[in-house]
């Protein structure tokens, strides 16, 4: 989220996302009419960075919420696409290809990487963008909470992963039913097979599910069985400054957001952002434990990292 | 709790800043005499009340127009509890999303509940109340229902893959439909172990996936006829006759878009929440974020009628984006008589409108302005003019205090208004002074 920072001092002053709703001109005829204001830029870019983290942290406990998913994809969707027409898009991603911060990674992955407690209970896969990650991901075993043994196979299996893959599994996949995230998060190579994964997995669970009306047949053999086929070969260079630099230009690349809204690693209470507006009680026991385990995770983060 | 064990009535006024998650009422629905209202929470459970017809403590006289007797609770249950899908790590809900009654057959009466993933029948029946020397009293020292039996009468489970958001039951009184998503099933009340799939939109590719069904519902009369509406905006009238899929609409009902309103925010504003058959059948109700709409079946250019909920929050969108706000599905309703309809807002406030005058009233349901029998008095937001006293201004607005579900008898002035976990009942009283509107 290198952007972030500096968007948020321009966002903080004055009432300027407020007013972006209303501000923000109907979508000009002419592409001149639209390269207008830097302060019309600064909120597209601002409502964009807001909705990328909408989406991802949508991911928790509960199945996320699906028309929402939608609905913000779409917003995303728009705002590329006047981007795109007004050139500015490329320049964007270009920009975050260049820049290497991973302290600024760093909070950004505390910030997604927030769950419940009862969540590393019920054997989640707790962090899985930091967890993943890692270089060598046997690493990762040290730092998954206890959980069930099929959490610890994915976990293990994962070992050695590719900055793609990882890219796919944090963000988060609103779309993606279960265990697919899973059979996706394969082929790293380039980003059309995993398209093309994601969508086979998807669509055949989904027709799964749909013709038996009895609980989904697929045992975790299975679906633990066909990601270890698909599992790609070690990353040549591990270092968590290329893994966030080949990150970055996919995270904003929108197919790439939906194809890793698929591989939904469920992460990530929804209550964060819930807590952070103004209504809804949060369980609070839960926020405050997590809390522990997410500077547990970032110490172990660190060393790991060796920073 | 335990400060007022003596009172019959529990002081709740420490507990005013503090809400139970579980509390919080997810739905509510008059069976269609209006005797029994259901109202199911997010814990998971059911609580029913039913309206006393005789005479008991503040009742009004027989002679009056009408029963106006209170709504008591009737039965308690627990509907739904917390699951656990093991295979894809995620937790179930047992947050009842919506309860509709079935017609009355016999002395029992018969509802559906559902949560997001499994939907059940439920049978309520009463038996003798007869004591018989066992502990009549629970821990708050009030008597216990003893007189109603709850027994679950069937699980329509594995029927949807994704959230389900709307039941409704057919005028045939044999069949139902469900809908999540992407898919609308429809069931048998007697069949338990498979339903039938009569929309599906799901895209092949995940990844194309723009539209989501956001509710639906049976025509009142009609027992072939359904409308779904999307969270692109859209609404559509499937006619079962003519296909086992309805992937192909009868009719699709869109408004076009508004080219001056256009921002980053059109789409999900747009996109509707609730959906509701007048009682005739002829009409449409709709929710979006923004607006109540009606619209006419044998019109599917545009509603016929477009009443202002809270425009003031136009200029707001971006806030309300961010704190999700924006995504909140409120529910609407029709009166018995399909003249007035009525829909909720936030800060405790609901809107109702009069289809003829075309006016639109602000009504509030907290508890410290209205006492047992006071007359609801008129709310304003201040959007600007001359300011009155008691006038709101927008950015004193309490947007955690969301109107979303409510329900109008289907014969009475009576409606029924779930407030987070508080249950508001406003009668109106025939006096033409004390009316409402």
């Amino acid at each position: 989220m290198f952007p972030k920072g500096t968007k948020r001092k321009f966002s903080d002053s004055g009432e300027e996302p407020v007013s972006a709703g209303d501000q923000v001109p109907p979508a000009a005829p002419s592409v001149a009419a639209r390269t207008l204001t830097s302060s019309y830029s600064l909120q597209r870019q601002s409502l964009l960075d807001m909705s990328l983290i909408k989406l991802q942290l949508c991911h928790m406990l509960v199945e996320p919420n699906l028309c929402r998913s939608v609905l913000i994809a779409n917003t995303v969707r728009q705002i590329q696409e006047e981007m795109t027409q007004d050139g500015t898009w490329q320049i964007m991603t270009q920009a975050l290809a260049a820049a290497q911060c991973p302290a600024d990674r760093l909070v950004a992955t505390e910030v997604l990487c927030r769950q419940t407690d009862a969540a590393a209970q019920a054997g989640q896969s707790p962090k899985p963008f930091s967890v993943v990650g890692l270089e060598e991901g046997y690493h990762a075993e040290e730092v998954v909470m206890e959980g069930d043994v099929e959490t610890e196979v994915t976990m293990s299996t994962l070992s050695p992963v590719s900055p793609q893959l990882s890219s796919a599994s944090y963000l988060a996949g609103p779309f993606g039913m279960g265990p697919c995230w899973e059979e996706e998060e394969d082929d790293g190579e380039c980003e059309e097979d995993e398209e093309e994964d994601s969508e086979e997995c998807v669509s055949e669970g989904e027709e799964a599910d749909r013709d038996h009306l009895s609980a989904d047949s697929r045992t975790g053999e299975q679906v633990f069985g066909t990601f270890e086929i698909k599992h790609p070969a070690p990353p040549p260079d591990p270092a968590l400054e290329e893994l966030f630099s080949d990150v970055d230009p996919s995270y904003y690349d929108l197919d790439t957001v939906l194809t890793g809204m698929q591989s939904a690693p469920k992460m990530g209470p929804y209550d964060l952002l819930e807590s952070l507006s103004s209504h809804g009680p949060t369980t609070l026991s839960s926020s405050s434990s997590c809390r522990s385990d997410l500077n547990e995770l970032d110490h172990i983060m660190e060393i790991i990292v060796g920073s | 709790m335990g400060e007022d064990a003596e009172s019959p009535k529990i002081n709740h006024t420490f507990l005013r800043d503090y809400v139970t998650e579980a509390d919080v009422i997810s739905t509510v629905e008059f069976n269609q005499t209006g005797d029994l209202l259901a109202t199911g929470d997010k814990g998971g459970r059911v609580v029913i009340f039913q309206r006393e017809t005789e005479s008991k403590g503040e009742a009004e006289e027989a002679g009056e127009t009408g029963d106006s007797g209170e709504y008591n609770v009737y039965s308690t249950f627990q509907s739904h509890e917390p699951d656990f899908d093991y295979l894809k790590s995620l937790e179930i809900e047992e947050k009842i999303n919506k309860i509709r009654w079935l017609p009355q057959q016999n002395a029992a009466h018969f509802l559906l509940s559902t949560n997001d993933k499994t939907i059940k029948l439920w049978k309520v029946s009463e038996r003798d109340k007869r004591p018989e020397g066992y502990n009549l009293k629970d821990e708050e020292g009030r008597l216990k229902d003893i007189s109603t039996i709850t027994s679950l009468q069937v699980l329509f489970s594995n029927g949807h893959t994704y959230h389900v958001n709307s039941i409704s039951v057919n005028s045939d009184g044999e069949t139902y439909l469900s809908a999540d998503d992407l898919r609308i099933n429809m069931w048998h009340l007697g069949i338990t172990d498979r339903s039938f799939n009569i929309v599906d939109i799901k895209p092949a590719n995940m990844e194309d996936l723009t539209e989501v069904i956001t509710a639906a519902e049976f025509h009142p009369h009609h027992c072939h006829l359904f409308v779904y509406s999307s969270s692109k905006g859209t609404l559509r009238l499937c006619d079962m006759r003519a296909s086992a899929l309805c992937d192909k609409h009868t009719k699709l009902f869109e408004e076009p878009e508004d080219p001056g309103n256009r921002s980053f925010f059109s789409e999900i504003i747009s996109s509707v929440s609730d959906v509701k058959f007048s009682h005739s059948g002829r009409y449409l109700l709709t929710r979006d974020y923004l607006t109540a709409k009606v619209w006419d079946l044998n019109m599917d250019k545009g509603p016929v009628e477009t009443y202002q909920v809270h425009e003031y929050l136009r200029s707001k969108l971006c806030s309300l984006y961010e704190n999700d706000c924006i995504f909140d599905k409120f529910e609407c309703v029709w009166n018995s008589s399909d003249s007035v309809i009525m829909t909720g807002a936030y800060n405790s406030f609901f809107r109702m409108f009069d289809r003829e005058t075309g006016r639109g009233v602000t009504l509030e349901a907290w508890r410290e302005s209205s006492k047992p029998r006071a007359v609801l008095r008129t709310r304003r937001v201040y959007t600007g003019g001359k300011r009155r006293r008691g006038d709101v201004g927008v950015d004193s607005l309490d947007f955690t205090k969301k109107i979303l579900h409510m329900a109008w008898h289907p014969s009475e002035n009576i409606i029924a208004i779930a407030a987070t976990n508080n249950l508001y009942i406003f009668q109106d009283r025939v006096n033409p002074d004390t009316q409402t509107q």
